[in-house]
């Protein structure tokens, strides 16, 4: 009978090949179910995964899209390396856009340089302040942060509502519940004049990096990994359990926080109460796509941007209905994690070797 | 009719098979062989003694008897017919029935739940709280059906393990290393039950290495050292000295150090008292000891005596109330962590190689970064120095012998004794004055323990202070100077290595138990 | 009298679907196992139960299919968790998310569509009492049906060996596997049941209490029910407690409206998932209280060494 028998060492081939497994396998169902919806599976697969290379507008949608995807999965990969599940990251993106975007209403018509930086860094620590909460709850408490941080994800959704219904509204909006646009230097800058793509890409790149850095090189990442890998050998080299989990809540609520700020004031334009679309859910995925890793992260949020404008893409010339690139995640996700057993186990044919005298 | 009943009697005792009988018995595992062409018998209604030291092959013979494992070849016979239960399952259903050391119950549920799990359905009847009371009731074993088990005592949840076995109707009961975990009170109350379930026609075998019990309790004794069986007797006919000769050989290990002029206390334990961390742990109880430079303290005694609260304690993962119940060259650490203890010159072993002292999934090289990153100055500000580690850990790998191909390999992928190796290097590089190490040779091939204890009296002759926590008597006997015991959370006198006797040994091995029994008395 | 009975009937209401969903979970979570999918089973079960239904035309299909999708939606839970040994905090959600979007894909073509509502049983005599009657014994089959299971699923915990052995599982994997029992088919058959109600929740939102289908219908009421599970102390009469409750602070933030109380509507939304982190945190901070213990194993791999 075949039993799964752990490996002696984690197999590092195992490790980067799994993510390309689970895209192709992906790719394969995904056809099946085109096929089942009645439209041409190679077609459909060539719009998705084409077209959003085919000129230079849907490029730098591309990096509209992966921007919040790598900012706000780099934070969370730090905290699931540890073992500390942020699942709120769409909680504090949201109070991020609304606290951040708040400054910027508040002096709206003023035209000053420091305008932008106030606002990313109370964006940021607007998304810290969020994630402080489970994180506080959790070491004080033992409250479990899972839960913490996914209820506040309903709480900010709701505030920014009665924010952008009530106080933050448009005055010159015709009671509609949208906050002013933000213009002048309110406004994310742009990376290229008529596209949507923001300097926000390069916040994401230098996150990668200190985060790359981070893992590798400095002793908090250490701490983090060791955390994740043996909690006990963590405890004995001294480090203290609480001071890690503070530290990676408030990473990713900051990251999240500033994603969400350069959403608001970027692609979007304004507050609204539909801001939240999904980036905090999604780059969970994005994370385990790139493996917890900084630079699998990057092209990991590549991958899941080419699956949204390829399935906006899709939902046009294909008339596909927009819940295909949820599915299409979903899947992608499922086949990563059920692939990953490979990585630390193995198949092996047991025979019985002894039979009794 | 008188004279035919006489018959039949005289007929029985002469051809009553013995209950269990073990024929060359013999099981290997990959590096040893555990059970060695095991011959065994035990007969009806006794109380048979399974004697032998940690390691001596006690618990690999009983799981071949009770069916977890199968036998590479000999054969077996329960009450005279062929007996090889293919899982204990069988075994069961066949009469034998087992008590293990470590409980398995379920701590949320009452004791009639946990034993009605473990039961065959058609024994877990509605009647079974009644059953329970009445097999409680009839051999002294209180319990309260609906009591739930974690607010149990261990000598209660003892009892539950103990009627779970007995409602299965066994004719032999196993009970492995039964009162490590009891008070002596309670110790007396099991014997009471035990003799009774003897007298009622079972048999019952009983692992133990404590002398003091068996001479009590056994009349009949097999004894194990190395896998194969040295010698069979009757206990009470037995001092404790030959009894102690007996199991661990006439060759009893000289103390091979050279015991050298002792400087100043670099270890100072004074009064420490910890309250047990959780409810299965042990209370350290003012506990104080001096451990100076160039010598090597052990510390010995039986697993579960707070060994483990005393290690969290000298390593810092637990803090003491009063910072100078643990001193180092004077100055008060009982309130820092593991890191500032490191910067001030200690060095510490845990008895779990993965997992505690070492990362299974991380390279040698970053397993370097658990403990030495102040001392080897691995970390500056921080910032990690990889070049440094992978250097420091090349150093381990070639000065201690590990068997690796590369620095860059999972700590995982090692064998135990190469990893120890690696892990005791680790520490010793550091050149701490003072190392403690808990179970240093534990599973550790012979000749890399005999590295490991050249490179600890090595260290010490360097003027290092050594502090060693071991179930190992023979490992104590042969490289510490003194050693002292640790029992129900207490600390002995320290002893002179040299000078004890057999008869100190019998005592210690036995020893805490029947200490205990005498303030009993 | 009227208002109160309309608000003790709205929380009513508000609150079976959360049973649904949370007795389901909670068998799951007495086995061992933590599944986060709750969300996602709970839309697919609406989706399918609309879908069963409006090309049917027959409600009890219906619900069968809503039981059918969730328990295979969570089968799919199972085969990653317990046979491929996957993380299961990272495959609950992953659950969601593919449920999410899975239903809004196949819930496409029938949005907007209605279905005929789900008839009332009134039951003889008893539904003419005052106040009790129209409170008690005047609703349409689903609502008694997530008593009955909440019933069903105490008598199994507490008066059945099946029961006592799922709960062992769920305490001591390690010492259940010891004894012989079948750890992983234990709790592939939890997850099954835990499943199949989730997506009766969700069905009695697309079916019996508005007969449309939207997008993400369950708006949260997922995740909820993993809070009510722990809040219940994984005990169904809790449990049934704890539903309720939630229920009511939502129906109350719609009624104090109508009261004139001038708070934004958002801030009352809130209540329930603010009373929520509360209750967590309320339940977290004195573990010693022996009775609101988690089972000893929840969300903790097993497997079985040789």
């Amino acid at each position: 009978m075949i039993r799964l028998e752990r490996r002696p060492e984690t197999s590092r081939a195992m490790l980067w090949l799994t993510p390309v497994l689970a895209l192709v396998l992906t790719i394969l169902v995904g056809m099946v179910l085109f096929a089942m919806l009645g439209k041409d599976p190679l077609q459909t697969v060539a719009v998705i995964f084409v077209s959003p290379f085919s000129d230079l507008y849907n490029l730098s949608e591309l990096l509209v899209k992966a921007t919040p995807l790598i900012l706000i999965a780099i934070g969370l990969s730090l905290g699931f390396r540890a073992g500390i599940w942020n699942i709120g990251a769409e909680g504090q993106f949201t109070i991020g856009a609304l606290a951040g975007g708040a400054v910027g209403l508040a002096f709206h018509g003023t035209d000053s340089l420091w305008l932008m930086p106030l606002m990313w860094i109370t964006g940021c620590a607007a998304g810290m302040a969020w994630a402080a909460i489970p994180a506080f709850l959790r070491t004080r408490f033992g409250a479990n942060e899972i839960l913490v941080s996914l209820m506040l994800v309903y709480v900010a959704t709701l505030l920014l509502s009665a924010m952008v219904t009530g106080p933050l509204r448009d005055p010159d909006g015709f009671n509609f519940p949208e906050s002013r646009l933000f213009e002048g230097s309110a406004a994310m800058p742009l990376l290229m004049e008529g596209t949507r793509a923001h300097i926000g890409f390069f916040a994401a790149l230098v996150a990668a990096f200190m985060a790359w850095l981070l893992l590798g090189r400095h002793v908090v990442g250490f701490q983090i990994r060791l955390l994740g890998e043996a909690p006990r050998a963590a405890r004995f080299a001294g480090f203290v359990e609480a001071r890690v989990i503070w530290f990676c809540l408030l990473v990713s609520g900051g990251l999240a926080g500033l994603a969400g700020l350069f959403e608001a004031t970027g692609p979007v334009g304004q507050l609204v109460p539909s801001l939240p679309v999904g980036y905090g859910f999604t780059a969970i995925i994005v994370a385990f796509l790139g493996r917890l890793n900084p630079l699998g992260i990057i092209i990991a949020g590549f991958v899941m941007a080419v699956t949204y404008l390829g399935g906006e893409a899709a939902e046009i010339t294909m008339q596909l209905p927009n819940a295909v690139t949820a599915v299409f995640q979903g899947l992608l996700l499922f086949f990563l994690l059920g692939m990953d057993v490979l990585s630390t186990y193995r198949f092996r044919l047991r025979r019985r070797v002894r039979a009794a005298t | 009719m008188a004279s035919v009943s006489i018959r039949v009697y005289c007929w029985e005792t002469m051809t009553a098979p013995p209950l269990l009988q073990l024929e060359s018995l013999t099981r290997s595992f990959p590096g040893i062989v555990a059970s060695n062409q095991i011959d065994l018998t035990v007969g009806q209604g006794t109380i048979h003694a399974l004697l032998g030291e940690n390691g001596a092959g006690k618990s690999t013979l009983v799981k071949l008897i009770y069916g977890a494992l199968r036998p590479d070849s000999g054969r077996m016979w329960f009450d005279g017919r062929p007996y090889a239960p293919a899982n204990p399952a069988a075994a069961r259903a066949t009469g034998v029935g087992m008590v293990f050391q470590h409980f398995s119950l379920f701590e949320a549920m009452t004791v009639a739940e946990n034993i009605a799990v473990a039961l065959p359905a058609d024994l877990a009847g509605s009647d079974l709280p009644d059953r329970i009371r009445d097999v409680s009731a009839s051999y002294g074993l209180v319990l309260d059906p609906f009591s739930r088990v974690d607010q149990l005592s261990v000598g209660e949840r003892q009892r539950v393990e103990i009627v779970r076995c007995l409602l299965q109707s066994p004719r032999l009961i196993i009970m492995d290393e039964p009162t490590s975990v009891l008070t002596p009170g309670e110790v007396e109350r099991l014997f009471t039950v035990l003799r009774k379930l003897r007298d009622e026609g079972r048999s019952i075998l009983y692992i133990s290495h404590k002398l003091g019990e068996i001479r009590n309790l056994c009349s009949h004794a097999t004894i194990l050292r190395r896998g194969r069986v040295v010698g069979t007797c009757d206990p009470g006919a037995e001092t404790p000295e030959s009894l102690a000769e007996m199991m661990i050989g006439n060759a009893v290990r000289r103390h091979i150090r050279k015991v050298q002029e002792p400087g100043a206390v670099r270890l100072s334990i004074d009064h420490l008292t910890l309250p047990a961390a959780t409810e299965f742990g042990v209370s350290l109880k003012d506990i104080s000891l001096d451990v100076r430079a160039g010598e090597i303290i052990g510390i010995a005694g039986v697993a579960g005596n707070g060994q483990d609260e005393l290690m969290a304690a000298l390593i810092g993962e637990r803090r003491t109330a009063t910072p100078d119940a643990i001193s180092l060259d004077g100055a008060p650490v009982g309130n820092l962590g593991p890191t500032r203890r490191r910067a001030m010159g200690m060095a510490f072993v845990p008895e779990e190689r993965l997992g505690h002292g070492a990362a299974a999934a991380m390279s040698l090289t970053e397993n370097t970064l658990i403990s030495a990153r102040g001392r080897r100055r691995l970390a500056r500000r921080g910032l990690l120095d990889f070049g440094a580690a992978k250097r420091f850990a090349a150093e381990i790998v070639s000065a201690f012998n590990v068997a690796t191909t590369a620095v860059t390999r999972q700590a995982g992928s090692l064998s135990g004794g190469n990893l120890q190796k690696f892990v005791i290097g680790r520490e010793i590089l550091q050149e701490p004055t003072v190392l403690i190490a808990a179970q240093p040779t534990w599973g550790v091939d012979a000749k890399s323990a005999a590295e490991i204890h050249a490179a600890l009296d090595q260290l010490a002759r360097a003027g290092a202070a050594i502090l060693i926590i071991s179930q190992d008597l023979d490992e104590l006997l042969s490289i510490s100077d003194r050693f002292a015991v640790l029992a129900g959370g207490t600390l002995s006198a320290p002893r002179t290595s040299a000078d004890v006797t057999v008869t100190e040994i019998g005592m210690l091995m036995g020893g805490a138990a029947r200490e205990q029994q005498d303030d009993a008395a | 009298m009227e208002l109160a009975v309309n608000i003790i009937l709205g929380m009513m209401l508000a609150a079976t679907p959360l049973l649904f969903a949370a007795t389901g979970e909670l068998v799951v979570e007495r086995a061992g196992v933590l599944n986060l999918g709750v969300e996602g089973m709970m839309v697919i079960g609406a989706v399918a139960g609309f879908i069963v239904t409006a090309e049917s035309g027959s409600h009890l299909a219906g619900i069968t299919g809503a039981a059918i999708a969730g328990a295979a939606m969570a089968l799919l839970f199972g085969l990653m968790t317990q046979v491929l040994l996957a993380n299961q905090v990272a495959s609950g959600l992953a659950l969601t998310i593919f449920g999410l979007g899975l239903s809004a894909l196949l819930g496409s073509g029938y949005s907007g569509l209605s279905i005929p509502a789900l008839a009332r049983i009134e039951i003889p005599l008893l539904a003419d009492i005052p106040f009790f009657g129209p409170l008690l014994f005047r609703h349409e089959p689903m609502f008694y049906l997530s008593i009955l299971l909440l019933v069903l699923t105490g008598w199994f915990l507490t008066r059945t060996r099946a029961g006592l052995i799922l709960k062992a599982v769920g305490e001591n994997h390690d010492a259940a596997h010891a004894i012989g029992h079948p750890v992983v088919l234990i709790r592939l058959l939890a997850l099954a049941w835990g499943g199949a109600l989730a997506g009766l929740g969700g069905a009695y939102l697309s079916i019996a209490r508005t007969p449309l289908w939207s997008e993400e219908m369950t708006a949260g009421r997922g995740w909820i029910a993993l809070a009510i599970v722990v809040f219940a102390g994984w005990r169904p009469n809790r449990a049934l407690l704890g539903a309720y409750l939630f229920g009511g602070v939502t129906i109350l933030q719609l009624h104090v409206q109508g009261l004139g109380i001038a708070i934004p509507s958002q801030y009352l939304s809130m209540l329930p998932y603010l009373v929520t982190i509360a209750v967590l945190v309320a339940i977290s901070a004195s573990p010693s209280r022996a009775m609101l213990r988690a089972p000893g194993s929840l969300g903790r791999t097993f497997h079985a060494q040789g």
